[in-house]
């Protein structure tokens, strides 16, 4: 395997606040590769927008404590984006690596037209005078599937649908070429049947680019239809990371279990109730000492001398490139599964 | 954009007029005669009847709109014979007190008016604006806590102390002649009299406005500065420097310029306490004067008129400006 563009080391980033301090993402290690598309899943507050804002350079350094290293292997030599100057890193942006966000309603300034706001983009990195912008911005347009692009160029963002508005949005990621284009929920804020069609020109455009793609999202289902490797975090650590078969298959996280079992199937319509994961994830402020889902598992009872709650299990790779953060054992897990029906 | 020029045009036109219809309905139904205010204490009923009609007070209020309108547009005269006075167009009145056409008065009054308010308010959105956009950015910082307390302090000022203080400071250091105070200079003449004449009043209005653009500015920056397209503008790689000029100020801005507007037209129609605090000739100063000592109804239905107008124009005004600023504004 060629190194990969982005090496993610024990990324921690916490927010000290009245209450204490917040461990929002807590040593955090992964990498993606150019042509290659890395999911983040976990719920609302488990650390993954925190982990890619601080990737991009994007916290106000006043109000968030951040140690470790991102790492970007750019052509003239690697850069870290966390003790880089911050003039370095925000020329790294929309060049190297860009970014989309959540809700594309609120992500385009509503006062400029799309064109401007593409243009803007690209002429920051490239000669060339408004009219060329407008011009890139057109075929960035084009290429994301907005029709008539020529005039709706001229159109504000207030003028497009959802999905459009999120096409607009990776068009303009996208103008300058990047190699990693971190995606932040791309899709939550839309429609079902506008997901796929995104979820369908983010793997486009990541052909086309050869860019490395970070996909962060809480829908198993989407990871399923475009992640090549899957990390699960869970209370702003990693809980378990391996290629997406194996997540899907041989989930070894009692969580991922839990997640996995809470999405619903079309295929079992035999009345079955979804099965929830129970409670609610711990507090950032005062994590409990052990395992972070411990109050959530149901199976922490079957790993002997209480180690659940008192030792932080390791992201240990259980076989090849599948690590997990529990001490249950792989035959352990693999009943869990099957009790569960997660394994089917 | 026209469509909407036109109706908004009509509109505002439509609110004149119901605003003049019910002024001068308020105005005839004062419990005060004019006509008997217009002699002293020795008076006939045959004067106070004889100046009636001379006033053309002596038909129907709706007789009395029409006449009050058309001289508006055509001019108008008042009484016949050798007590006749004619009132050029636009004719809004004649004022018995003063025999002067109520147009001449306001025409004198006018620019003095116009002077004060134009250059405090200049003076307050330079200020208000910078000082709040300064104490977004420092957060927190000792720029942000000194603009906190210019607010407290400009906000509980009232103008009549801020005014009278300014004055007094400005006389014990002899910084102004007492005597050259309120004289009417004008600004094509002699701008540095003109702008020496009007500074302290300026201060004062704008001490009390610019504080409160203080904290509207310094609010509205910081809460455009969270905005996810502020993010997305962060994660272009634009620098700090345009952000804020090119994303954040625009957005930030724009409420400002309604409140501007809305504000600026208020003190076009008169500021009565600066204006009196600084002998200004101005139309503030002729309402109060014809409120309280001349009860000269026709000046204070004129001033009134002229500041309802203000406001609803100037109002129009905004909104347009609005529209070419905020595209969601625009109605096709």
């Amino acid at each position: 395997m060629s190194t990969p563009f982005l090496e993610v080391k024990n990324l921690s980033v916490s927010f000290p606040t009245e209450d204490g301090l917040v461990r929002a993402s807590n040593d955090i290690s992964f990498d993606v590769a150019r042509g290659e598309t890395l999911a983040v899943v976990g719920e609302s507050g488990s650390g993954k927008s925190v982990t890619s804002l601080a990737v991009m350079g994007l916290h106000d350094r006043r109000s968030a404590q951040i140690s470790g290293q991102a790492i970007l292997n750019l052509e003239n030599g690697p850069i870290d984006t966390i003790s880089a100057n911050p003039e370095v890193v925000r020329k790294l942006r929309g060049r190297s690596m860009a970014m989309i966000f959540q809700d594309p309603m609120s992500a385009l300034h509503p006062y400029y037209t799309v064109g401007d706001q593409i243009s803007e983009a690209w002429r920051l990195y490239n000669d060339g005078d408004k009219k060329a912008g407008i011009k890139r911005a057109t075929e960035m347009l084009e290429l994301v599937g907005i029709p008539e692009a020529s005039k709706r160029v001229h159109e504000y963002p207030h003028q497009f649908s959802g999905g459009m508005r999120q096409r607009v949005m990776i068009g303009m990621a996208l103008v300058n070429n990047p190699s990693l284009l971190i995606a932040d929920e791309p899709t939550t804020a839309l429609d079902v049947t506008v997901q796929s069609q995104i979820l369908q020109l983010l793997r486009e455009m990541q052909k086309e680019f050869n860019m490395a793609v970070i996909l962060i999202t809480h829908d198993l289902g989407v990871v399923a239809e475009v992640a090549d490797r899957v990390c699960v975090m869970y209370a702003g650590k990693i809980v378990e990371q391996a290629v997406i078969d194996e997540i899907y298959y041989t989930p070894d996280h009692p969580y991922t279990i839990g997640l996995l079992n809470s999405i619903p199937r079309v295929d079992e319509l035999d009345g079955k109730r979804l099965l929830a994961i129970p409670g609610q994830p711990p507090s950032l402020i005062s994590l409990p000492p052990g395992c972070s889902f411990r109050a959530r598992c149901t199976f922490s009872s079957q790993v002997p001398n209480n180690l659940c709650a008192t030792k932080v299990p390791d992201l240990d790779n259980k076989y090849g490139e599948h690590f997990s953060r529990c001490h249950l054992t792989e035959e352990q897990l693999k009943k869990a599964r099957v009790s569960t029906g997660a394994q089917s | 954009m026209l469509k909407y020029l036109a109706r908004r045009l009509t509109a505002t036109f439509m609110v004149i007029v119901l605003v003049s219809i019910s002024v001068f309905m308020i105005f005839s139904f004062l419990p005060m005669d004019p006509a008997r205010l217009t002699c002293g204490k020795a008076c006939t009923p045959a004067v106070v009847e004889g100046n009636r009609h001379r006033l053309g007070l002596d038909v129907p209020v709706q007789v009395q709109y029409v006449r009050f309108v058309k001289g508006i547009f055509v001019g108008r005269d008042f009484g016949e014979g050798a007590a006749k006075f004619s009132c050029p167009a636009p004719a809004f009145g004649y004022s018995f007190n003063k025999h002067e056409c109520v147009t001449t008065l306001i025409a004198e009054a006018f620019p003095v008016t116009f002077s004060l308010a134009i250059g405090s308010f200049i003076l307050w959105l330079l200020v208000g604006v910078s000082l709040g956009v300064l104490a977004a950015r420092r957060q927190g910082k000792w720029v942000d806590k000194a603009s906190t307390a210019f607010v407290l302090v400009g906000n509980s000022l009232p103008t009549f102390i801020s005014g009278i203080l300014i004055l007094l400071l400005a006389l014990k250091f002899n910084l102004i002649n007492p005597i050259e105070m309120g004289r009417w200079v004008s600004p094509f003449k002699d701008p540095i009299g003109w702008a020496s004449n009007f500074i302290l009043p300026w201060m004062t209005l704008a001490l009390a406005y610019a504080a409160t653009y203080t904290r509207f500015t310094r609010s509205n920056v910081i809460e455009t500065s969270s905005e996810d397209y502020i993010r997305t503008a962060r994660a272009k790689g634009l620098s700090e420097k345009v952000i804020l000029r090119k994303h954040t100020l625009r957005a930030a801005l724009a409420p400002i310029l309604t409140i501007a507007g809305l504000d600026f037209a208020g003190l076009l129609g008169g500021a009565i306490i600066t204006e009196n605090i600084f002998n200004l000739p101005g139309l503030g100063r002729l309402s109060i004067r014809a409120v309280l000592i001349d009860y000269d109804l026709p000046v204070i239905l004129a001033t009134t008129l002229l500041a309802a107008v203000f406001v609803v124009t100037m109002n129009l005004i905004v909104d347009i400006l609005y529209a070419y600023i905020d595209p969601r504004v625009r109605v096709a």
